[in-house]
């Protein structure tokens, strides 16, 4: 397998704080990697380094063999990588449609690309054919999330970031979206999935990090790190269930 | 009934005045949350530009272009220049501030309004300034016992052309979505790969355009104009454009026509004296029972 993303020794400060303290990953070409962690480990942190909203303090992330350190945000989605931000952040007084218009803004251009596309979104989720002109604002929360993962792909990624997207979803609609992921990563995007949610997430991953306050302290394969007792008792549930015994 | 019409017609235009200035407020605030208080007295730029290009430049436009072409060449490069004496306000007097909050930069822009004004004056002259007749033609027409100048009837079809074609690319094209985007959520429109210098140096060229233009316009409708004008005008627009709703496109027309229309009928039914009494007393009603002007609405976002 060739590596597509690498991200190297990567610090990252929030004024005098250290959000990230060295961390390195990597993410080859068609897999779903899910980095584990609670809040304010630094998932988002990441995410946002790597998509180049956040100025980078040291370490490097790569692109194949491309440096990404000083690209800016606008340019690192021509290169393939399309963020789909934590708590949605759909447009809400933009149009369903519109959304998915900004969704391929960088191949603008491109009208009859964009219309394929489009259909392709709507095949992943068609309750945004039916509410296609319909403000974003007034879509449920599980809509709003199908929206923004349909405007991430829209930019025809190479690789897509996902911020919890289960994030305060019915389980019912955590299970579809986490099936679509699965279905997005079978089209050949390489899926780069940030959870709260460690159980559903290493259950579609091929591999996994567990990130605490601003390092990787473990990592492996999925399968592993589903049976790893640290993971489990942290982040499955099995602390929990060990007092109730 | 003739009388309420005419005026009617009278604040229709004054209203696109208005509707064309707060536009450039309403589209910068939109994206930048910045109060442009320099966009008046850009305004007035526009109307001296015009005037010189209309009256010293007449020998040569009007003899080239006829006098409509002239006074529409006038509007154009009026239009060009106050683009580009927009973006250089934003390059002088805001980018190099921004990162240190908002505050600072309001000062910064009334800072640039006073140094505007005073470059009109020392250029122009403090003494008030007259489109000549020969370059603005000044025909009254009667239609069916409404009085209307052919002037008014040139300043509210072109208006209402720059507001559509505004309309059209804000609301409709895709470009104008990405404008709209990056006022709703910055961060998230640059993964859209959206790049906001564009879009800044877009609204900064493209409302200050407009409101040069509106410059022109008054000045082939009044003729008179003096360089503290566009303290007059921008006050007016920038209460037009909270009536309307800041940051809302449509608000802003709305906004300025409406305020025009109401200053007309306040001077007829009430007093001429009173007329602005009578606007502001409109402004505090709006504010007090829909804070976010007419058209301003906020959707609530899930979470």
């Amino acid at each position: 397998m060739t590596i597509l993303l690498k991200v190297e020794d990567l610090k990252i400060n929030y004024g005098s704080i250290e959000a990230l303290k060295g961390i390195s990953l990597t993410i080859d070409e068609g897999e779903i990697v899910t980095v584990l962690g609670a809040n304010g480990a630094g998932k988002s942190t990441l995410l946002r380094a790597i998509s180049g909203l956040l100025p980078i303090r040291s370490g490097k992330i790569k692109l194949d063999d491309q440096e990404l350190n000083n690209v800016k945000a606008f340019k690192i989605v021509m290169g393939g990588i399309s963020h789909v931000p934590e708590g949605r952040k759909v447009f809400a007084t933009l149009t369903v449609d519109e959304n998915l218009n900004l969704g391929a803004y960088t191949r603008r251009k491109d009208k009859k690309n964009i219309k394929e596309s489009k259909e392709k979104v709507y095949d992943l989720f068609p309750i945004l054919k039916a509410r296609r002109n319909q403000l974003s604002g007034t879509l449920s929360g599980g809509e709003q999330q199908m929206l923004a993962m349909g405007r991430g792909l829209m930019s025809t990624p190479r690789i897509l970031l996902l911020d919890e997207p289960s994030l305060g979803l019915a389980p019912l609609l955590v299970k579809q979206i986490f099936q679509i992921i699965r279905e997005i990563n079978d089209q050949g995007i390489s899926i780069l999935l940030v959870e709260q949610n460690a159980r559903k997430a290493l259950s579609i991953a091929d591999r996994g990090y567990v990130l605490e306050t601003g390092n990787i302290t473990i990592s492996g394969l999925a399968s592993d790190l589903k049976s790893n007792q640290k993971v489990q008792e942290a982040y499955l549930g099995g602390a929990a269930l060990k007092k109730r015994k | 009934m003739k009388i309420v019409l005419e005026q009617l017609l009278n604040g229709l235009t004054i209203g696109s005045f208005y509707a064309l200035i707060a536009l450039g407020y309403s589209m910068v605030y939109g994206v930048m949350k910045l109060i442009n208080f320099a966009h008046g007295d850009l305004f007035a730029l526009g109307s001296y530009l015009g005037y010189t290009l209309l009256v010293f430049g007449s020998s040569y436009a009007t003899v080239t272009f006829g006098i409509w072409g002239g006074m529409i060449a006038a509007m154009l490069i009026a239009a060009i220049g106050i683009g580009i004496a927009g973006t250089l306000i934003e390059r002088i007097a805001y980018r190099p501030i921004y990162s240190v909050g908002r505050l600072p930069a309001v000062v910064s822009a009334l800072g640039a309004s006073i140094v505007i004004q005073n470059g009109i004056m020392v250029i122009w002259g403090p003494r008030p300034q007259a489109y000549s007749s020969q370059v603005v033609p000044s025909v009254m027409l009667n239609i069916g016992g409404i009085k209307i100048t052919l002037m008014q009837i040139v300043v509210l079809i072109i208006s209402f052309i720059l507001m559509g074609l505004l309309f059209y690319i804000v609301q409709k094209t895709t470009f104008g979505a990405a404008i709209r985007a990056c006022a709703l959520d910055r961060s998230t429109a640059a993964l859209m790969g959206i790049n906001i210098e564009t879009i800044i140096f877009f609204i900064f060229a493209l409302g200050p355009a407009l409101g040069g233009m509106a410059g022109v316009m008054v000045g082939m409708y009044y003729r008179k104009i003096s360089f503290v004008m566009g303290w007059n005008y921008g006050l007016k627009a920038f209460t037009a454009t909270i009536l309307g709703g800041i940051g809302n496109i449509p608000g802003a027309m709305i906004g300025g026509l409406l305020l025009g229309v109401l200053e007309m009928l306040g001077s007829v039914y009430i007093s001429t004296a009173y007329k602005d009494v009578f606007v502001f007393l409109v402004l505090i009603l709006v504010l007090i029972f829909r804070p976010t002007g007419l058209l301003g609405e906020k959707i609530a976002e899930k979470v």
